[in-house]
């Protein structure tokens, strides 16, 4: 019997290696290891040997069994693999062909340019403060210290809709409101974007409409360093580190003393070129203390209070950071200039 | 404002600094230095020529061959210039000279006969066209008699002054006089300043016998002086004079007006010379002009006049616009022998309406609007009658005959060493305030850190405290301030929910494929009709114009974004950019009255604009076209991500396709629509299907809900059922979805449409919706019996609302 059962062994093995197929496999576990193969024919005749050899015979039975079953689960599983192996060479697919696109989007570049600028002085700790468009004469001028027939109201030629109503020119007048509200006359920490509205032809450079971003701080003892600081700040934020600030003397009839603020050009680093027409400097803002009257009119003794206001165009940055070349650009939404601009 | 540099030399030294370094101050300290440039560009070898003799070319009509003496030989030139003649001295452009334009000078043979060199007009010379004396202008420069041939033509016609371009802001019209510029340039650089002399000899006779002076409108010309000068010779002013003015932009006509017009630049004070012979009367009366009253103007124009406008009058009628436009009649010419001079101070408002009325800027106009220095007006006329006597051999007559009310006083400012350090953040001294008061030429008392400061005259600018520390911190230097941060209190910064829930908006719906767009917020009166969602148009009493609009395509401010971004995609597709998917945030303007007076409301919408393929892939022949489920979808993501319930109910709104389109409704309220462009317009604006959709997004701020609350996930299983209804066609799906989700009872979670279907095997004039309808408790595992008893109210419900039969 022990021979026996050693032939057996030999010979399914010796099936087992040559099987090709899963099938073939199975038909080799089910001739030698089923209930009707000769392992169980083998020891249902083992009730014919004696009590010494019995044990013996049953556990090689059982080695036997199991020595078989082991090398058809090792069969399979290289099979298995060799199956799988085949049929992930079948599932190739071009990976260099295109994937499915995605609708995308994205923000305006003014969005961007006013969001970055926002961001950081919420950073500084100004609030965001929005207003009107069609503005009164006496918010968008007389508040601003520009009485009737002042000859700065020449200097911004507006779309007026009534003789008291216009589009606003800037949007200052946003600080005036927000300092005439302001109870108890506390102090005032505040950006507003928002677009204004000039009488300009429309051109490379001009456009009727366009985005300002005005900053006011009023508060106790506020000083002209303390502009120059948070201009500089602003400056190395937008344009980089590397650019230094210059405040020029300029007029505004709501600011005195009133600045311009010029970055050293990138494109020279200072040594003059075509861009800063030579100067080695680029316009960037306008800027200054709050005029007396300004403080006054709202309501905040110029005694007691003191302030600093800026005033800058989104699109002339963009202009400058980007090299846009036409104003009108921004105002086309050309798809081929917006998604340039898109970003995560 | 032009400034020669050359002519700026005589009153202080500037030739410490070059050209550029000198701009770099003066832009730093306070004036903007737009540009700096060479009168005319260089040329070299160009001499004073005497011209010996002027014969005709044998050979040619229009040419003349000249002997010209240019001081160590003589050259035989040829030269076509219509004015030139014998005993000319002229500018002779030597053989190897270099003209502007690098235009080299050779020997020549013109018609056979030999040429060496050349006699120049300015324009060749570099002088720009419209600055050269008329009589010169279509042929050669003469010389005065008395240069010397062999003189050097660069220096002698200023060739190389350098021009620097001030760009003045409207407070600082004191220096639209080289005074003026002077004194900042003596201020800046810390030199001491020459100002001319004047002085006048007296003559026997007097003006007052000639000519007497009345204003009438007192407050509006608080000074007129009246000068007479006798015997005047009209003829070219003097060289020096002509190359300044050529220099500061203004061409030379003749000696008496050229003064005038020096001495406008040299004190910035306008001045009129009349013929005296012309003027109609012996007396000057100064006032109002009558309404329709009408004056010719030195430029032929007749002009009619209203009470607005100031005149100078010979006691019946107008002789002069004052400060704006002298009148034609009383002009002077090249016969004139007699001038009255005006040397007078005129309200600078009233000139300006003037001057805007009839569009007449003017170096004149423009210095009396921005205000002249009470103090330089007589002296001008002082200064002009010197300078007629000088170079118009004129007699100029005893005293000013004058009405003067004017206001000399200094305005008084105090300034404190420690106020303005506390203003500026900076530890100035009060040695340092005195020396930039001193180096301003400002007068001052000082005790200790006080100083009592009188603002000259010419500084019309300086009235307040601020003006104060505007001048010490642009002496000190703004490179100088420190830079710090602000010192007080910190406050937190940051955006309201409403700002940041817009920006939230944004980024959804970037996200979801849409790009932003900045339209115009003026359009055109037709287009600002067109697609206003229908609870605007009820609140629209009328349209908000512009008074006086630049163009008609930007006249009226919008109702609705969606015209303009049309406007916008339409642009797009013309240059082959088909697939538009926009968005616009922003404001649109509506005015509750008849006629506007007041700000109209501005409302915040939210528009979107969606054409072309929405999605495509190509090589998998995949394409999605944008349709109206597009559109709504985005829509709807949207209000699921702000936690808004809009209900869509088909609407037929103006400019929309009938068919459609949805109105949009929060609750019962109105608040916008979703649907296709109509056709027509569509054909319109160039456009093919374009998908559009405008929402009321103030609105959407107040009620959005997007502060999560935490909802238990369910931990016992759903059931899901199908039901397939067959309804008739004109059943919207909404409806019988309402119907169901409130005949289902609260067992039923959520509700999906997953077919639509018509034609074969259904009658004809229906369709099947099939439902998905999702049950869940999440107390408990659901039974049998619950589901089905919900789904037989159902049946029976759309069975008695729009007959609807399970589809079998």
């Amino acid at each position: 019997m022990k021979e026996q059962l050693q032939a057996l062994e030999s010979e399914a093995l010796a099936k087992v290696e040559t099987a090709s197929s899963l099938q073939e496999l199975q038909g080799v576990r089910v001739a030698y290891l089923g209930k009707k193969g000769p392992i169980t024919e083998v020891l249902r005749g083992m009730g014919k040997l004696s009590a010494e050899e019995r044990p013996v015979i049953g556990e090689l039975a059982n080695k036997v069994r199991g020595n078989i079953a082991a090398a058809i689960d090792e069969k399979k599983a290289g099979i298995e693999a060799e199956q799988l192996e085949k049929q992930l060479e079948e599932e190739q697919i071009d990976v260099t062909l295109p994937g499915r696109p995605v609708a995308v989007g994205g923000p305006h570049l003014l969005t961007s340019i006013v969001e970055e600028i926002e961001d950081l002085f919420i950073g500084l700790g100004f609030e965001i403060r929005e207003g009107p468009e069609v503005e009164t004469d006496y918010f968008n001028f007389e508040a601003l210290n520009l009485p009737k027939g002042h000859p700065a109201r020449d200097m911004q030629d507006s779309f007026y809709i009534t003789e008291d109503l216009l589009l606003r020119t800037h949007t200052s007048p946003v600080q005036a409101r927000t300092m005439n509200a302001m109870e108890n006359k506390q102090p005032v920490k505040m950006i507003c974007p928002g677009k204004v509205y000039r009488r300009d032809t429309d051109d490379a450079t001009h456009s009727h409409q366009f985005t300002q971003i005005e900053g006011l701080y009023v508060d106790k003892n506020v000083r002209m360093s303390d502009l120059k600081g948070v201009l500089d700040r602003f400056a190395k934020h937008m344009f980089g580190e590397d650019r230094e600030i210059r405040l020029r003397p300029s007029f505004f009839p709501f600011t005195e003393p009133s600045v311009e603020m010029d970055i050293s050009c990138k494109m020279c680093n200072g040594k003059g070129c075509s861009v800063c027409k030579r100067t080695g400097w680029i316009e960037i803002l306008g800027a200054g203390m709050v005029h007396p009257r300004v403080l006054e009119m709202a309501g905040y003794d110029p005694k007691v209070y003191s302030g600093f206001a800026f005033g800058m165009g989104p699109e002339r940055i963009a202009m400058l950071k980007y090299g846009v070349d036409d104003i009108r650009h921004f105002y086309t939404n050309d798809l081929r200039f917006l998604k340039q601009y898109h970003k995560a | 404002m032009f400034v020669s540099l050359n002519w700026l030399k005589n009153y202080v030294d500037i030739d410490q600094l070059s050209p550029e370094e000198l701009a770099e101050r003066i832009t730093k300290s306070g004036i903007e230095v737009e540009g700096i440039e060479r009168f005319a560009q260089a040329s070299t070898n160009v001499v004073v020529g005497y011209v010996e003799s002027c014969e005709k070319h044998p050979n040619a009509d229009k040419l003349n061959l000249c002997q010209v003496n240019v001081g160590e030989e003589t050259l035989q030139i040829i030269c076509g210039a219509p004015n030139i003649a014998q005993g000319q001295k002229v500018a002779v452009a030597k053989p190897g000279a270099v003209l502007p334009g690098n235009f080299k000078i050779k020997r020549a043979k013109l018609r056979g006969v030999e040429s060496n060199g050349m006699i120049c007009s300015l324009q060749e010379l570099g002088v720009e066209e419209k600055y050269v004396p008329k009589e010169y202008a279509s042929g050669i420069f003469v010389f005065p008699e008395d240069t010397e041939a062999g003189a050097d033509v660069t220096e002698l016609l200023n060739l190389d002054d350098i021009i620097i371009e001030l760009g003045l802001t409207p407070n600082r019209s004191d220096a639209l006089s080289m005074l003026g510029v002077a004194y900042e340039v003596a201020a800046i650089l810390d030199v001491p300043i020459r100002l001319p002399q004047t002085s006048l000899r007296s003559a026997d006779d007097v003006a007052e016998d000639h000519v007497t002076v009345r204003v009438e409108a007192q407050d509006v010309n608080p000074y007129y002086g009246a000068f007479i000068v006798k015997d005047v010779k009209i003829g070219p002013s003097p060289l020096w004079m002509r190359n300044y003015l050529m220099a500061a932009g203004i061409r030379p006509i003749n000696n008496v007006v050229d003064i005038t017009n020096y001495v406008l630049l040299e004190y910035g004070q306008p001045l009129h010379a009349f013929d005296y012979d012309k003027f109609g009367s012996n007396e000057v009366v100064v006032r109002m002009a009558d309404e329709g009253e009408k004056i010719v103007t030195l430029d032929d124009v007749e002009r009619t006049l209203t009470a607005e406008h100031l005149v100078i009058t010979n006691g019946k009628e107008p002789v002069a616009l004052a400060g704006v436009m002298g009148g034609a009649d009383s002009e002077v010419s090249d016969t004139t022998t007699n001038v009255l001079l005006e040397a007078a101070y005129f309200d600078g408002q009233t000139v300006r309406k003037a001057s805007k009325a009839f569009d007449l800027r003017s170096e004149a106009s423009n210095r009396f609007e921005k205000g002249v220095d009470p103090n330089r007006v007589r002296e001008a006329g002082v200064r002009a009658c010197q300078l007629l006597s000088e170079y118009a051999g004129a007699t100029v007559l005893s005293g000013v005959v004058e009405h003067d009310q004017l206001d000399y006083s200094e305005k008084e400012v105090t300034i404190w060493t420690s106020t303005i350090n506390d203003r500026l953040g900076t530890s100035i001294s009060d040695e340092e305030i005195a020396d930039i008061l001193r180096k301003l030429h400002f007068n001052f008392k000082q005790d200790g850190e006080t100083f009592i400061v009188s603002a000259p005259t010419r500084r019309q600018d300086i009235v307040i405290f601020e003006d104060m520390v505007e001048e010490v911190a642009r002496i000190h230097g703004y490179d100088n301030l420190p830079f710090t941060l602000p010192q007080g209190g910190s406050q937190a910064g940051g955006l309201t929910k409403n700002q940041a829930l817009k920006r939230h908006v944004k980024r959804f719906l970037e996200g979801a494929g849409l790009s932003e767009t900045v339209t115009y917020s003026l359009t055109s009166k037709e287009r600002s009709g067109q697609l206003v969602s229908p609870e605007v148009k009820d609140t629209i009493v009328s349209t908000v114009s512009l008074a006086m609009p630049m163009s008609e395509e930007h006249s009226t401010l919008r109702v609705s974004i969606l015209p303009e971004m049309l406007n916008s995609a339409a642009y797009n597709l013309a240059r082959k950019q088909a697939d538009v998917a926009y968005y616009e945030i922003g404001s649109i303007f509506v005015s509750g009255e008849e006629e506007v007076s007041k700000q109209p409301d501005e409302k915040l919408r939210l528009a979107g604009v969606l054409t072309g393929q929405w999605l495509t892939h190509p090589w998998q022949q995949e394409k999605k076209p944008v349709d109206f489920f597009v559109a709504k979808g985005i829509l709807e993501a949207l209000f699921a991500s702000l936690k808004v319930d809009v209900t869509y109910k088909q609407a037929k709104i103006d400019g929309l396709h009938p068919g459609r389109t949805a109105q949009l409704f929060a609750g019962d309220r109105a608040i916008g629509f979703v649907g296709q462009v109509h056709p027509a317009m569509q054909k319109a604006y160039d456009l093919k299907e374009t998908y559009v959709f405008d929402v009321d997004f103030d609105y959407l701020l107040e009620i959005h809900h997007n502060e999560p609350s935490f909802a238990v996930i369910p931990r016992f299983p759903s059931v899901s059922r199908d039901i397939a209804l067959v309804v008739d066609e004109t059943v919207p799906a909404g409806a019988v979805l309402a119907v169901i989700a409130e005949a289902g009872g609260s067992l039923v979670k959520d509700i999906q449409v997953f077919d639509v279907y018509q034609g074969e095997h259904l009658e004809e004039g229906k369709k099947s919706i099939a439902f998905s309808l999702f049950y869940q408790d999440p107390e408990r595992t659901l039974t049998d019996e619950e589901v089905e008893a919900s789904y037989q109210a159902i049946l029976a419900e759309v069975a008695k609302q729009f007959g609807a039969e399970l589809r079998g």
